[in-house]
C-alpha cells in the first residue's frame, strides 16, 4: 500500500477518492478545512432556497469513508507541505505520503471595501455561508454584491425566504459572462418581477456598520442600501498559498501539466486551485475530468486532460437559463436569434465556420444539452442551420421543397428534386437592420 | 316600387341542381343545412355524370359563404337602393342611345348566366335597344366552334352526345386537357377505355394529365392543327377511306377542301412522320372515332379553320351523327351552350337564328313585337372593349364576368372601363378587378341561389335550382334586366313574373326557329306549367312534338340553304403573334385542375387551393437552363402588351420554346401574375375569338432580393412586387417576393398581417433568413418566412399550425413527433405527397394498392395520374440505386 494525502474534500477531491478506492492500493488521508466530507456544493442554492436539505446533497458520508478506510482529517487546516520530506502538516500533526494531491479549491474574492471585515459580510462558498443566509427571513434585508451566477442564486434563495434582497452589479447587465445583453435583460425583468431589487452599473463604495455588524452598503453615487447581511459574490481565486509556500510552481493557479502533475513529480493538483494551459476552472465537469486523469496518472497510466467547452445553467427555480461556449461578437461570427416575447423565450446561437461555438438560452433551455454537445463536438451544422435553434426534434426530416406551392407533383419531378436550393447561403442579400 | 318576389329556395331535400363550372353540366344533389352550409353530392340520375363529380364540383359547398359578397346596390361606391340604382342605369342607357345611337351602348355577359338571364338580356339589347352589342365571355371560349359549326352545318349544332365516348373505338382529344378541364368526361372515357380498350390519341403541344390514358400523344407545334387534319383528309382520300356516298349526298365543297388539304404540309406540325402516320392509320381504320376538341382549337387566330379542318375529316368519312362517332366540342362554361341558344353573341340573333337573315329577323321582330331589332352584328368582345377604350361606348353593362382579368391585354381593358362614361357591373362579388371600376354595382344572385336552366356540351338542358336564399338585396340577373327594360319604357315586353315565364317564351320562340328550319327547337316545353318547369328533369334537345334528343346529320339534313354540309378549304396559318428575337417564346395558357376562370368562386375553397396554389410558368428544362432559371425561381414574362411574374416549374411536359402558364390569377389573388396582361389582342378573323394560347413572350429571371411565404388566420394584405394569395383550411397563405428589401422586416410583417403586438422573431442575418410569428393566447395566428432564395419550408404543415399552440412554428417544419404529410396531392381526401411516398415504400408500386392504402385518388380520381407519376419517379430512383 502506498500513502497518498489529499488536501481538500471538495467535489474534485471527492471524485478522486472514488477512483482511488475503486482502484485500491492506496492508503488515503483526506484533509478538509470544512468540518465535513464531500458534498455537492453546486446544490447549495437549492438548499438555500429551501428546496433541498443538506443531507440530500452529501455525496460521501461517514460510512463511505469508514468502509473504504479513508483517514479523515476534517475541520483541520493544513499548515505546511514539505515536498522534499514528503509530509503534510496539519493543525493536528504531520502525515507522510508517497504521493500528494492538492485540491484546495478556491477562495471567494472579497472586495477590500472599507468595512469588508464587519460581521455579516460573507461570501457564498460553503454550507456555513448558506446557513447564515438561511437564518434570514421576512423583514430582514440583504444586499448581494455581484449579479453573476452565484450572486443571483444567493439572492433568489434569500428572496424565496421572504428576505428583502438588493443585487448590486458593477456591469451593465446581469451574468455578463454567460449572457448577452438581451438575455440579461429578460432575466432581470423576471427577477424584478419576483420582487428582487437589481441595480446594474452600480459601484460599491463602502460597507457601513454598527457595533461591528454590517448595517448598509453605500454606493459610489451615494445611495445607501440598508442590510442585515451583505453577500459578496464577485468571483473566486484559486487557493494557491500552500503550494506557493511549498515551492511548487504557480501562476494564477497551481501549474499542472496534461497529467495533473505539478512542478514536483510526486505532487498532483486538481480542481479550482489549478491552472492548466493558462485556464482556470470553476465548473464541475472539467473538475471531474481532472480527477479521472489524476487517478490514471497515480496508477501509472498515461492519460491526458483536454479542456472542453462547459455549459452553465442558473439554478433558480422557474428561471430557465443556459449558456455554453463563446458568444462574444467577433469577425466571422454569425448569430442566429429567436425571440418570443409572449413566452419570454430568448435564444441566441453563435456560429463560426459552419460550426456552433456558443449558445445562450433563456426561458426554454430544453435543448441546452444538445447545443452543448454540438459545441463540444465541433459538429458541422450547415445542413441544419435553418432549424438548428429549434433543437434536435426538428432535425433530420425530409428535404424541404421551395416548389411546394406549385409543384404538388410536377409530372417529371424527382421525389426531392429541389433540395439543392435549401442550403444555398451564398446569395447576396440585404438583410434588414 | 315593390321589390320583385325572389324565388324561394326549394324545400325538398336533396335538391337536384347542376354544377356551375365547366360545360359537362354535371347533376348535383344539394342538401342545405339551413345555416348557409351546403352539402354537395353527384346526382346518380343525371345523364352527364351519373353521380360522378370532380374536385371542383365536390368543393362547391365550400364556396357558398357570403364573404366578399356584394349585398346591396352601390352607386360610385356608396350603397344605394335598387330603385335609384336601376333608375340611374335606365336613364344613362336611354341618354346614351338618344345622344349617340343604340350602338353606343353594350352588354358584356357570361357563359355562367342562366338561359333565362341570357334570354332577357339579349331581348333587351337586340330587340329593344336595337343594337347587337351584346357579347359574352363565351367569345373567349367557344366562338371559333360556333363559327366552324355554322360554316359547316349552317347552325351551331353539336351533332353527338356524351354516350359516344363510351361507344367509340378511338377518341382523339385535340387541344383538350379533358382530365383537368372536363374531369367527369375524362373519367367516363377512362372507364370506357378500361372496359373496352378504347384507343386514345391526344393532340396537344403540352404533355397534359390527359396523356396518361393516351396510346399516342402528338405534341405538335402550337397552332398547326389545321396542317395535321389537312394531312389526315389527304391521307383518307389516298387510302380510299372516304364515304363517297355521304360526300355526294350530303356535302358541298369536298374537292376544294381536299385540294386545299393536299396543298398543306403536315410537316408544319413538327411531329415525327411516323407518329403522324400512326395517327392517320388509326383514324383511317377506326370507323367509330370521336374527335373531342376544346380551347386548344378555339383560342386561336385560326380557331374556326381548325374546327372546320376537323369537321372536314368527319364529314368526308360520314362519321357524324351515329353512335360512337363524330366531332364533339366540349365547352368551358356551364351555359356556353345556353348562351348560344338564346343568341347571346354579337353575331347571333336568338334561338340559333341568324342576325343577317331578313326572314329570321322579321320572325323574331314580330314575335317580340320589337320596335328596333338590330340588323347587323354588334361588337365582339375584344372589339367591344377596344371601342370602349376609343370612347365609342358610352354606357356598358358587364354581368357575371371579370373581363379586366380574362380578356387579352387586360391593361387596355381596364383603361376602357375608365374611359367609358358609365359602367354597370352586376356580380356576386364587390371585389373583382372589374367591379372596382364600375359606376354602378348591382348585387346578383349566384349559383345555389339562382333558378333556371343551363345547356351542357351535349345539348342537355338541366335545371339549376336554388338551395339557398338570395343574400342581402341580391336579385336574379333576368329580373334585373327585365326591370331595366321596363324602366326604359318597354313594360309589356319585359313583364316577366318568374323565370318560368322567361323559359316558356324562349321555348315558344324556338318553335319559330324550328319552323324556319333551324336545329334549335324546344317547343315541346313552351307550355310547361310552373310546376312542370320546377320539376323539369334533364332533357336533351331538340324537344319538339315529333322528336327528342338524339344525334344530328347521320343522314344529312344540314341547316344550310342547300341542306348540305360545307367542307371548307382551309389552309394552315401560323399564329398571328410572330416569334422574334426579342420575343423568342410562345406562351401557352390554360386551366388548372382545381381552379376555374378567375377564381372568384374556387379561391374560396381551401381544398381547391391546395393543388398548384400559385401561378406558375411551366418551362422545358433546356429553356430553363438557357435562361438560368432554377426550380422555384420567379420568371418575368414579357410580351409586347404587358408582363407577368410567375413561379418557375421546370418540366419536360412542355416542348422547348413553348412554356405554359395557367390563366386564373387576378388582382385579388396574384396581381403580378395576371396572364391576360401578356396575351396579345389578336383574334380569329372569322370568330373574333382571341388567340389566347400563342402569344409571344420574352422570359428572364425575376431577380428577387427576397422571397417570402406567409400564413394567416385573417386575410393578409401584401405589399410586394410579387404575391399570390390563396385560402387554406385555417385561413390564408401567401407567396411573396420583391426586388426592394424592406428596411424593417418586423414592420413589414406587422403591416402584412395588420398586427400591432410583438412578434416571435427568428433571424439569421448572415443567411438573410427572417421569420415572424404572431400569437394570441399562445395560438399561432400568422407567420411570415423570408429568405434570399425561394423559401424552403413545409408549407402545408405551417398552414396547419394556424390556430394551434405551436411554439416552434417558425422552425417551419414538423418536429420528430409529427410527421409531415407533405404538399397535398389529393385535394379531395387531403393526402400529402410524403404520405404517398411512405405508402409506396411500405406497400410497393401498385397504383390501386397505393390509392386504397392512402385513400388518394379514391374520390374524384383526378390525382391518380399524379400518384402514378410518384410511383414512376420512385421506381426510377430505386432502379438507379
Amino acid at each position: 500500500m502506498k500513502n497518498i494525502t489529499i488536501i481538500g474534500a471538495g467535489m474534485a477531491a471527492g471524485r478522486l477518492v472514488e477512483h482511488l478506492t475503486e482502484a485500491g492500493g492506496w492508503n488515503i488521508t483526506l484533509f478538509n478545512a470544512e468540518p465535513r466530507g464531500t458534498y455537492n456544493r453546486i446544490m447549495l442554492s437549492p438548499v438555500l432556497a429551501g428546496e433541498k436539505n443538506y443531507d440530500d446533497i452529501v455525496t460521501h458520508d461517514a460510512a463511505f469513508y469508514e468502509t473504504h478506510g479513508v483517514t479523515c482529517r476534517f475541520g483541520e487546516q493544513v499548515t505546511g507541505i514539505d515536498v522534499a520530506a514528503k509530509t503534510v502538516t496539519g493543525e493536528r500533526g504531520k502525515v507522510p505520503h508517497d504521493k500528494l494531491v492538492i485540491a484546495t479549491g478556491s477562495t471567494p474574492f472579497i472586495i477590500p471595501l472599507p468595512g469588508h471585515d464587519l460581521s455579516g459580510v460573507i461570501a457564498y462558498r460553503d454550507l456555513e455561508d448558506t446557513e447564515q443566509m438561511m437564518a434570514l427571513g421576512a423583514g430582514d434585508r440583504a444586499v448581494v454584491i455581484g449579479g453573476g451566477l452565484l450572486g443571483l442564486e444567493a439572492a433568489a434563495g434569500m428572496l424565496a425566504r421572504g428576505v428583502d434582497v438588493t443585487v448590486v452589479h458593477l456591469m451593465g447587465h446581469l451574468m455578463e459572462r454567460q449572457l448577452d445583453e438581451a438575455a440579461g435583460y429578460l432575466l432581470r425583468k423576471e427577477l424584478v418581477g419576483r420582487g428582487l431589487k437589481v441595480l446594474c452599473s452600480a459601484a460599491s463604495k463602502e460597507i457601513l456598520g454598527a457595533d461591528g455588524h454590517v448595517t448598509a452598503l453605500r454606493l459610489e453615487d451615494g445611495t445607501e442600501l440598508p442590510c442585515d447581511l451583505l453577500v459578496m459574490a464577485v468571483g473566486i481565486r484559486p487557493a494557491t498559498a500552500l503550494a506557493t509556500e511549498a515551492g511548487i510552481a504557480t501562476g494564477r493557479g497551481i501549474t499542472v501539466d496534461d497529467h495533473m502533475v505539478t512542478s514536483d513529480p510526486d505532487v498532483l493538483a486538481i480542481g479550482e486551485c489549478i491552472e492548466h494551459d493558462g485556464q482556470l476552472f470553476g465548473l464541475v465537469a472539467p473538475l471531474y475530468d481532472q480527477a479521472k486523469i489524476a487517478a490514471a496518472t497515480l496508477a501509472g497510466n498515461r492519460a491526458t486532460f483536454h479542456q472542453r467547452e462547459t455549459a452553465t445553467k442558473l439554478k433558480v427555480t422557474g428561471i430557465d437559463l443556459f449558456s455554453a461556449g463563446d458568444f462574444a461578437e467577433g469577425d466571422g461570427r454569425e448569430n442566429i436569434l429567436f425571440r418570443d416575447p409572449a413566452r419570454g423565450v430568448y435564444k441566441r446561437l453563435v456560429l463560426k465556420d459552419g460550426k456552433l461555438i456558443g449558445a445562450v438560452l433563456y426561458g426554454d433551455t430544453g435543448d441546452g444539452g444538445w447545443f452543448h454537445k454540438l459545441i463540444k463536438d465541433g459538429a458541422d451544422i450547415s445542413e441544419m442551420r435553418d432549424t438548428l435553434i429549434f433543437g434536435p426534434t426538428f432535425q433530420g426530416g425530409p428535404a424541404l421543397d421551395p416548389m411546394a406551392a406549385v409543384a404538388a407533383s410536377p409530372a417529371d419531378a424527382d421525389i426531392c428534386g429541389c433540395n439543392g436550393m435549401t442550403s444555398s447561403t451564398s446569395t447576396t442579400f440585404k438583410a434588414a437592420a | 316600387m315593390s321589390e320583385p318576389t325572389q324565388n324561394r329556395p326549394e324545400t325538398e331535400h336533396p335538391i337536384r341542381s347542376t354544377c356551375p363550372y365547366c360545360g359537362v353540366g354535371c347533376g348535383v344533389l344539394l342538401s342545405p343545412d339551413g345555416a348557409g352550409e351546403l352539402q354537395v353530392k353527384g346526382d346518380p340520375d343525371h345523364p352527364a355524370n351519373f353521380g360522378r363529380l370532380c374536385s371542383k364540383g365536390l368543393a362547391l359547398g365550400e364556396t357558398v359563404d357570403l364573404e366578399d359578397r356584394l349585398l346591396a346596390p352601390r352607386i360610385h361606391g356608396t350603397e344605394a337602393s335598387w330603385d335609384s340604382a336601376l333608375s340611374l342605369v335606365a336613364e344613362k342607357f336611354k341618354t346614351a342611345i338618344a345622344e349617340h345611337g343604340p350602338d353606343s351602348v353594350a352588354f358584356y355577359v357570361s357563359g355562367q348566366l342562366l338561359t333565362e338571364d341570357y334570354y332577357v338580356a339579349n331581348k333587351l339589347m337586340k330587340g329593344f335597344i336595337g343594337s347587337a352589342n351584346i357579347d359574352t365571355n363565351s367569345r373567349l371560349c367557344m366562338a371559333s366552334t360556333v363559327a366552324g359549326h355554322k360554316r359547316a352545318f349552317g347552325t351551331d349544332t353539336v351533332p353527338g352526345t356524351y354516350e359516344d365516348l363510351e361507344k367509340a373505338d378511338l377518341v382523339v382529344l385535340v387541344g383538350s386537357n379533358l382530365a383537368w378541364c372536363h374531369p367527369v368526361l375524362y373519367q367516363r372515357l377512362a372507364r370506357a377505355r378500361k372496359d373496352r380498350g378504347t384507343r386514345v390519341v391526344v393532340v396537344d403541344p403540352r404533355r397534359t394529365a390527359s396523356c396518361d390514358i393516351a396510346d399516342l400523344h402528338l405534341a405538335l407545334n402550337p397552332g398547326t392543327d389545321v396542317a395535321l387534319f389537312n394531312g389526315l383528309l389527304a391521307h383518307l382520300a389516298d387510302q380510299g377511306a372516304l364515304d363517297q356516298a355521304y360526300i355526294a349526298a350530303h356535302t358541298d365543297g369536298f374537292e376544294e377542301a381536299l385540294a386545299a388539304a393536299r396543298a398543306d404540309d403536315p410537316g408544319a406540325t413538327g411531329l415525327d412522320p411516323q407518329d403522324i402516320a400512326a395517327f392517320y392509320v388509326l383514324f383511317t381504320g377506326t370507323e367509330k372515332t370521336v374527335t373531342i376538341f376544346s380551347q386548344g382549337v378555339n383560342q386561336s387566330s385560326a380557331g374556326a379553320d381548325k374546327v372546320n379542318a376537323i369537321l372536314n375529316c368527319h364529314l368526308a368519312t360520314g362519321r357524324i351523327g351515329r353512335p360512337g362517332l363524330g366531332p364533339l366540342s366540349v365547352t368551358g362554361q356551364p351555359n356556353a351552350m345556353g348562351g348560344r341558344e338564346t343568341g347571346g353573341l354579337a353575331n347571333m340573333l336568338a334561338a340559333h337564328l341568324d342576325l343577317e337573315n331578313p326572314a329570321h329577323r322579321d320572325r323574331v321582330k314580330a314575335f317580340w313585337n320589337a320596335p328596333d331589332l338590330a340588323e347587323r352584328p354588334g361588337l365582339k368582345a375584344v372589339d367591344l372593349f377596344k371601342a370602349a377604350r376609343a370612347g365609342r361606348i358610352k354606357a356598358l353593362w358587364i354581368a357575371c364576368t371579370n373581363p379586366v382579368v380574362s380578356l387579352p391585354e387586360t391593361g387596355e381593358v381596364a383603361e376602357a372601363l375608365k374611359t367609358c362614361d358609365f359602367v354597370v357591373v352586376s356580380d356576386m362579388y364587390a371585389e373583382t378587378d372589374t367591379a372596382r371600376l364600375a359606376d354602378v354595382l348591382l348585387p346578383a344572385t349566384g349559383w345555389g341561389e339562382k333558378d333556371g336552366t343551363v345547356t351542357n356540351s351535349d345539348r342537355t338542358i338541366s335545371r339549376q335550382r336554388a338551395a339557398l336564399p338570395a343574400p342581402g338585396k341580391a336579385r336574379h340577373d333576368w329580373a334585373i334586366y327585365a326591370e331595366v327594360g321596363r324602366r326604359m319604357g318597354w313594360g309589356d315586353a319585359f313583364d316577366f313574373k318568374t323565370h318560368a315565364d322567361v323559359f316558356r317564351e324562349h321555348a315558344a320562340l324556338s318553335r319559330h326557329a324550328g319552323a324556319l328550319g333551324r336545329d334549335f327547337d324546344i317547343s315541346a316545353l313552351e307550355e310547361l306549367s310552373d310546376a312542370e318547369y320546377a320539376a323539369l328533369p334533364p332533357r336533351r334537345w331538340p324537344l319538339t312534338d315529333a322528336r327528342e334528343g338524339g344525334r344530328f346529320f347521320a343522314d344529312g339534313g344540314f341547316y344550310t340553304p342547300s341542306g348540305r354540309a360545307n367542307l371548307l378549304p382551309v389552309t394552315y396559318r401560323p399564329p398571328l403573334s410572330k416569334r422574334a428575337p426579342r420575343y423568342p417564346f410562345r406562351l401557352n395558357t390554360g386551366r388548372l385542375r382545381d381552379q376555374w376562370h378567375t377564381m372568384t368562386r374556387t379561391a374560396k375553397s381551401a381544398r381547391l387551393s391546395r393543388h398548384l396554389a400559385e401561378p406558375f410558368l411551366q418551362i422545358h428544362p433546356e429553356d430553363a437552363a438557357d435562361l438560368g432559371l432554377a426550380p422555384a425561381d420567379l420568371a418575368l414574362v414579357e410580351s409586347p402588351s404587358g408582363t407577368a411574374i410567375l413561379r418557375v416549374l421546370i418540366s419536360s411536359d412542355v416542348p422547348r420554346g413553348t412554356p405554359f402558364a395557367p390563366m386564373h390569377w387576378t388582382g385579388e389573388t396574384a396581381p403580378a401574375a395576371r396572364i391576360g396582361a401578356v396575351i396579345a389582342a389578336h383574334v380569329d378573323p372569322v370568330s373574333g375569338q382571341p388567340e389566347s394560347k400563342a402569344s409571344v413572350v420574352a422570359i428572364r429571371k425575376f431577380d428577387a432580393a427576397w422571397y417570402g411565404f406567409a400564413v394567416s388566420l385573417t386575410r393578409p394584405v401584401p405589399e410586394a412586387e410579387y404575391w399570390a394569395r390563396v385560402r387554406s383550411d385555417t385561413g390564408w397563405r401567401v407567396e411573396l417576393a420583391g426586388q426592394d428589401t424592406p428596411r424593417d422586416w418586423a414592420q413589414f410583417a406587422a403591416r402584412l398581417f395588420g398586427r400591432t403586438d410583438g412578434a416571435q422573431i427568428f433571424s439569421d442575418p448572415a443567411t438573410g433568413r427572417m421569420r415572424f410569428g404572431f400569437t394570441c393566447d399562445g395560438r399561432l395566428e400568422a407567420a411570415l418566412f423570408i429568405a434570399p432564395e425561394p423559401v424552403a419550408v413545409a408549407r402545408d404543415y405551417i398552414a396547419r399550425q394556424i390556430g394551434q399552440p405551436s411554439p416552434d412554428a417558425l422552425a417551419a417544419r414538423a418536429g420528430a413527433a409529427a410527421p409531415d404529410p407533405g404538399p397535398t396531392l389529393c385535394a379531395c381526401m387531403n393526402v400529402g405527397r410524403n404520405t404517398i411516398l411512405g405508402a409506396i415504400e411500405t406497400h410497393g408500386t401498385d397504383l390501386d394498392t397505393i390509392c386504397t392504402k392512402t385513400t388518394a385518388g379514391t374520390n374524384c380520381g383526378s390525382c391518380r395520374s399524379e400518384v402514378a407519376d410518384l410511383i414512376t419517379a420512385f421506381s426510377r430512383r430505386e432502379a438507379a440505386e
